[in-house]
């Protein structure tokens, strides 16, 4: 009997310094002082590895980072559960979001490159032929000058940015006909790396050996083509806020945009930055030069 | 007399633990009702809002083929069709039963009625062992073994159904055998006693009475597996191949409603047309899971008055 009482105590006491431990993190993580970003997971390692440094430079500062998808993350953004949305897409593209509420940030850029398995005997497609690839009007690679295999799409999910990027800009809007579906790019060059006639599309940073990346009219795609706009398929990486975004966020943004992490980080981790872009282009695709 | 009087009336101590066991233990029940009637609630509320905000016909989300809920199909309408998951459900989870089940059936005999002994000493704890093992595991294991063999064998990408199944099959083979072993444990001793004294063989005792009266009990086990079956995402989404095609045969890319609902929800607006589509299939797949446990207790009922009587 007695002993019970004396766990009682003690587990008493602990719930008590338990609370209270949590009662004065909470004051000191406060909501001034740490802020949330949700959304596109292609963009994910850029603001996580952007917000860390953030923090070891300004101490007491959170920056909470999580994925979820860019429709997750415009639609938290105009719910104004977080501070930033994090999407691969314009706002004005996705529905059910009104883009007029909402900030446009661009911090980075990111080509897209069709990768097809190695042993498809092809290099270089015109645009018209991977239209035609893509829309199921042409099923054996023969018809494009490879090997006699029978041509498996793989498409990235519904609603995915990479998709729309590509269906925007490789497709000249068209859909891709229905096909498979996988909902990571990592997952996406493997399946067209192990599958004979298979076809896809990864961001450059997902380029690597076991795929082929297809030069498309001839272009290669290398990020020195993005800048100038000779590779077409390229998508911004955007940061959304409310149009008056608090002190902290916009400081944080203004981090993100400061040489220091274009000139580093954005290039680390297989972005290209907003900076070295020699052409800009707005949310219904119109090409301006910057000078 | 009066102190007595007063401590027989008053509660003792033994009752007001026991009243307070009562309030603590109801009190949970009642919460997990509460979570229950609320993921009920909360899924029908964003899946009945498909039918009667974005007005989509509720047969022509049952029966269309095209699942492409930005745009419009071929009938002018939104394309929600749900027909190719729902197939692709209820065919992967049928196939994967039908695998499993004599496996299953086959182990459980041999656990139970041939060697009791080596059964709950290496097979129990090997089976047990099955059900451990997370489903991304399964899932990659299809992706890199059961893929490439599939397409080499039968043709096509290897990515389907029959990829499906075979990943499900052994998912599902240690709950079905766990479960009908219990059953063929439960069935009593004095009928194999009996079947034996009347001059029945060891397998005519086993196949005309043991797991005759273990029927209802093996049944129960199928189901469960089937529930499982239905339920499981991430092991078939890798191995599917996700296409929201009708399958034209076992081998051609397909979907399941767990595949197409954890791809999409992450790319989807909440409020918007498309995440609606979504919380619909979510709620097709929540009535499913009420019916298959349903079926469980209904198969229980029966069994038990079998037994009895």
């Amino acid at each position: 009997m007695k002993k019970s009482r004396v766990i009682q105590l003690l587990g008493l006491i602990l719930i008590g310094v338990l609370v209270g431990l949590g009662y004065s993190q909470r004051a000191t993580t406060d909501a001034s002082e740490s802020i949330t970003a949700v959304g596109s997971t292609a963009l994910q390692p850029l603001v996580e590895a952007a917000g860390e440094q953030y923090s070891s430079e300004h101490t007491g500062i959170f920056i909470n980072v999580q994925g979820g998808g860019s429709g997750t993350g415009l639609s938290q953004i105009q719910s104004g559960a977080v501070a930033i949305g994090n999407s691969d897409v314009f706002a004005e593209e996705q529905s059910g979001i009104n883009a007029s509420k909402l900030k446009d940030h661009q911090v980075a850029v990111v080509g897209i490159a069709p990768i097809i398995n190695k042993k498809t005997g092809v290099t270089n497609l015109t645009s018209q032929q991977l239209k035609a690839i893509f829309t199921g009007k042409v099923n054996n690679w023969q018809a494009v000058g490879g090997h006699n295999l029978p041509i498996v799409l793989i498409n990235r999910a519904q609603g995915s940015g990479t998709r729309k990027t590509f269906e925007s800009y490789a497709l000249n809007g068209q859909k891709s006909a229905d096909s498979q579906e996988q909902d990571s790019s990592g997952l996406a060059r493997s399946i067209v790396a192990s599958t004979p006639g298979a076809i896809s599309y990864v961001a450059f940073s997902y380029l690597d050996t076991s795929v082929t990346a297809l030069k498309v009219n001839g272009v290669r795609p290398t990020k020195a083509n993005v800048k100038t706009n000779r590779w077409h398929i390229w998508s911004y990486e955007h940061l959304y806020t409310s149009l008056q975004p608090d002190p902290l966020t916009k400081k944080f943004i203004n981090y993100i945009l400061s040489a220091a992490v274009q000139e580093k980080l954005v290039k680390q981790l297989g972005y290209i930055s907003v900076h070295d872009m020699h052409v800009q282009r707005s949310a219904t695709g119109k090409i301006t030069t910057v000078k | 007399m009066d102190k007595i009087r007063a401590s027989l009336l008053k509660k003792s101590i033994a009752s007001k633990i026991e009243r307070r066991g009562k309030i603590i233990s109801l009190t949970c029940l009642a919460l997990i009702i509460l979570v229950v009637f609320l993921i009920f609630y909360f899924v029908a509320s964003r899946g009945l809002a498909t039918f009667f905000q974005n007005h989509i016909n509720f047969w022509q989300f049952l029966s269309g083929t095209q699942w492409n809920p930005g745009t419009t199909g071929t009938n002018g309408q939104p394309a929600v069709g749900a027909l190719p998951m729902i197939v692709g459900s209820f065919l992967i989870t049928i196939l994967s039963a039908l695998v499993a089940t004599p496996f299953a059936i086959g182990t459980a005999v041999f656990m139970t009625e041939i060697s009791p002994r080596r059964g709950a000493q290496i097979l129990r704890p090997v089976t047990e062992l099955l059900v451990g093992i997370p489903s991304v595991v399964y899932g990659f294991i299809g992706l890199q073994v059961v893929v490439p063999f599939v397409r080499n064998t039968f043709g096509g990408s290897g990515y389907g159904i029959l990829s499906g199944t075979f990943v499900l099959f052994v998912m599902i083979l240690p709950t079905v055998t766990s479960m009908s072993a219990d059953a063929l444990n439960a069935v009593p001793r004095y009928y194999r006693e009996a079947s034996l004294a009347l001059g029945a063989t060891r397998w005519q005792t086993i196949y005309k009475v043991v797991l005759r009266a273990a029927i209802p009990g093996m049944l129960t086990a199928i189901v469960f597996g089937m529930a499982r079956a239905f339920g499981e995402a991430l092991a078939v989404q890798m191995v599917i191949g996700n296409a929201t095609l009708l399958p034209q045969n076992l081998v051609s890319p397909a979907s399941t409603l767990t595949s197409i609902l954890t791809m999409g929800i992450g790319n989807t607006v909440m409020g918007s047309l498309q995440n609606n589509a979504l919380w619909s299939l979510a709620m097709i797949l929540l009535l499913m899971s009420l019916v298959f446990n349903m079926v469980i207790r209904y198969i229980g009922r029966k069994g038990k008055l079998n037994n009895e009587r």
